[in-house]
């Protein structure tokens, strides 16, 4: 060490270096196991690739070109959209009545809290083993309350119109514990007084929803929107267990998608293509969020 | 605040009807797991006799106990890597003021917004290239270091009195002495909360473990329970949500005890 020399730089950098220290372990990781495979799939997306996911030729833009040709991904595409649009807004709003509701002060209310909280400790296979069983067409539920009802029966998971569907309500079903959780968390943070204030002006339930409860818990409601969106372009267990991206691809979301092309049939090339096309997706939906999402926003 | 009364039935009303909605899929997968074949069909929803007939033929038919033991050892694993990596983290970008952290600290905030399974691909030929397939180090060591634990702990560690670290200084505490054994016991919680969010999602992992175990030496139960479901399709549900339950009793039990505990601390990560 040349402390005596140079007292000045070494000790100004001695921070750094002990803070580099700390952060190292994160810093490996991060370069393992995000930043390097990132830019090796940006890599990859550009070359058809052998068996061991090797570079052997390089095709340009051809991989992207030739999903946004294909039918297959174009498709999968739409599905993933369609379950974006179908999963998120519902399943946020029934979060939120749930979240109101369990923000009531009344006896008994942590019992009720932790109903609707429970779906954050059950598994996403668990979960779909579930629902598989709800959806079967001859023994379950559904379809048996159709029977009582005269209803014509549905083939929920068979069906290519409503196995999308289906698949979507599960997914809500499974979400509702985490986006209550975030929810209720913000709904307490609300300062009592100005609901208070309020009460004096004889202002009614639906009035304070609108004018306090919603502004006041924007902050909370942006963060759970973006984190949703995400979660759900990123689905994956409930595909690989209802429908295995059936019937007729109709709920073949992007990252079974990927995962088929990938690991069944090992175009890792075209799977990092499509890849690329799901971070960028959800860049965009990041960078919208906080640009008009933001100013919606009240903050305290 | 006082609620009227029938504001309050109202309000209970709804309460119990949406809880009983909520809950019931999980129920009726409890009343299951004790049924016979034919009961099933029958389509009733409580069963003759609570045996547990359904619950010993899952343990005889999937090396069950073995599969919860490697689920165990892997969220635990991850458990304490994340807690260890991110506070060491979070420590230096709290304590130790140097140029260019905030930088570093966006760089640590933009991992978030790289999906998992953007980069799955080479994760796996990483994985296969070290050797770490079918190995609890490939399933637990790529999830030590994490953001949102990171941004967690910091916001925590900001609210310690900066007294404390001066104090510490004067009474001649070294830096990692000040961390081990100042810093990790006034931040319980949030490591209780960090604790139990990094168990509760590793035990629920699903596309990892289905790509990295190819026999059942360290594969997880959630990849059991695809296992299960794709061998006794149509055959034996109620064997099937006898291992449903077994998964989902330790989660569901971590949940009952944290709730609290668990919503406090997301909603603050959230918010600040």
């Amino acid at each position: 060490m040349n402390t005596h020399v140079k007292p000045g730089i070494w000790r100004r950098t001695g921070n750094a270096r002990t803070a580099f220290l700390y952060l190292l372990p994160s810093v490996i990781l991060f370069s393992v196991f995000v930043f390097y495979p990132m830019f090796r799939t940006i890599y990859l997306s550009f070359f058809l690739t052998n068996q061991n996911g090797e570079a052997a030729l390089h095709v340009g833009f051809e991989n992207f070109a030739y999903l946004l040709e294909s039918s297959a991904f174009l498709n999968s595409m739409k599905a993933t959209v369609l379950f974006v649009l179908y999963t998120v807004p519902i399943g946020i709003i029934i979060a939120l009545f749930f979240a109101l509701l369990a923000n009531e002060k009344l006896k008994g209310i942590g019992f009720f809290r932790t109903v609707y909280s429970s779906t954050m400790g059950i598994s996403v296979a668990a979960s779909s083993v579930i629902w598989l069983f709800l959806f079967h067409p001859s023994v379950g539920v559904f379809n048996r309350v159709l029977s009582v009802l005269n209803f014509p029966q549905i083939q929920w998971l068979l069906d290519p119109e409503w196995a999308l569907i289906s698949v979507s309500i599960s997914t809500i079903w499974m979400n509702t514990g985490f986006s209550f959780l975030i929810l209720l968390g913000g709904l307490q943070n609300i300062d009592e007084h100005l609901y208070e204030s309020s009460r004096i002006d004889g202002a009614g339930y639906f009035y304070r929803l609108r004018r306090i409860t919603i502004p006041m818990l924007s902050p909370t409601l942006f963060f759970i929107i973006t984190i949703s969106l995400i979660n759900a372009f990123q689905s994956f267990g409930q595909i690989d267990i209802l429908t295995k991206g059936g019937p007729s691809q109709s709920t073949n979301l992007i990252v079974y998608s990927i995962y088929r092309e990938a690991f069944i049939n090992y175009q890792f090339g075209t799977a990092s293509a499509q890849a690329v096309i799901l971070f960028i997706i959800i860049l965009i939906v990041t960078i919208l969020q906080f640009k008009f999402g933001e100013r919606k926003v009240h903050y305290q | 605040m006082t609620i009227s009364l029938p504001k309050k039935i109202w309000i209970y009303f709804l309460l119990t009807v949406t809880s009983l909605l909520v809950f019931f899929p999980v129920l009726y997968a409890f009343m299951i797991s004790f049924m016979t074949g034919p009961e099933i069909l029958q389509g009733k929803f409580f069963p003759q006799s609570f045996s547990l007939d359904n619950y010993f033929k899952v343990f005889d038919r999937l090396p069950l106990v073995k599969y919860l033991v490697n689920s165990f050892v892997v969220s635990v694993g991850v458990m304490f890597g994340q807690l260890l990596v991110c506070s060491l983290a979070a420590y230096a970008f709290v304590f130790m003021p140097f140029k260019g952290r905030d930088f570093i600290f966006f760089v640590f905030i933009s991992t978030m917004m790289i999906p998992w399974e953007a980069t799955m691909i080479p994760n796996f030929f990483t994985i296969q290239k070290l050797d770490w397939l079918n190995t609890y180090q490939g399933l637990t060591i790529p999830f030590f270091a994490l953001a949102f634990g990171t941004f967690l702990l910091r916001q925590h560690f900001k609210t310690i009195p900066k007294e404390l670290h001066e104090a510490s200084q004067i009474a001649g505490l070294s830096r990692f002495a000040f961390f081990w054994r100042v810093i990790l016991p006034v931040s319980k919680t949030s490591l209780v909360t960090l604790g139990a969010y990094g168990f509760l999602t590793t035990w629920n992992m699903y596309l990892w473990p289905l790509l990295i175990t190819t026999n059942s030496s360290v594969r997880t139960v959630q990849i059991g329970l695809k296992q299960l479901q794709s061998q006794e399709m149509s055959t034996d549900w109620g064997v099937v949500m006898a291992g449903v339950i077994v998964v989902i009793i330790p989660t569901l039990l971590l949940l009952f005890l944290g709730q609290k505990q668990l919503q406090k601390g997301l909603s603050q990560g959230a918010l600040k």
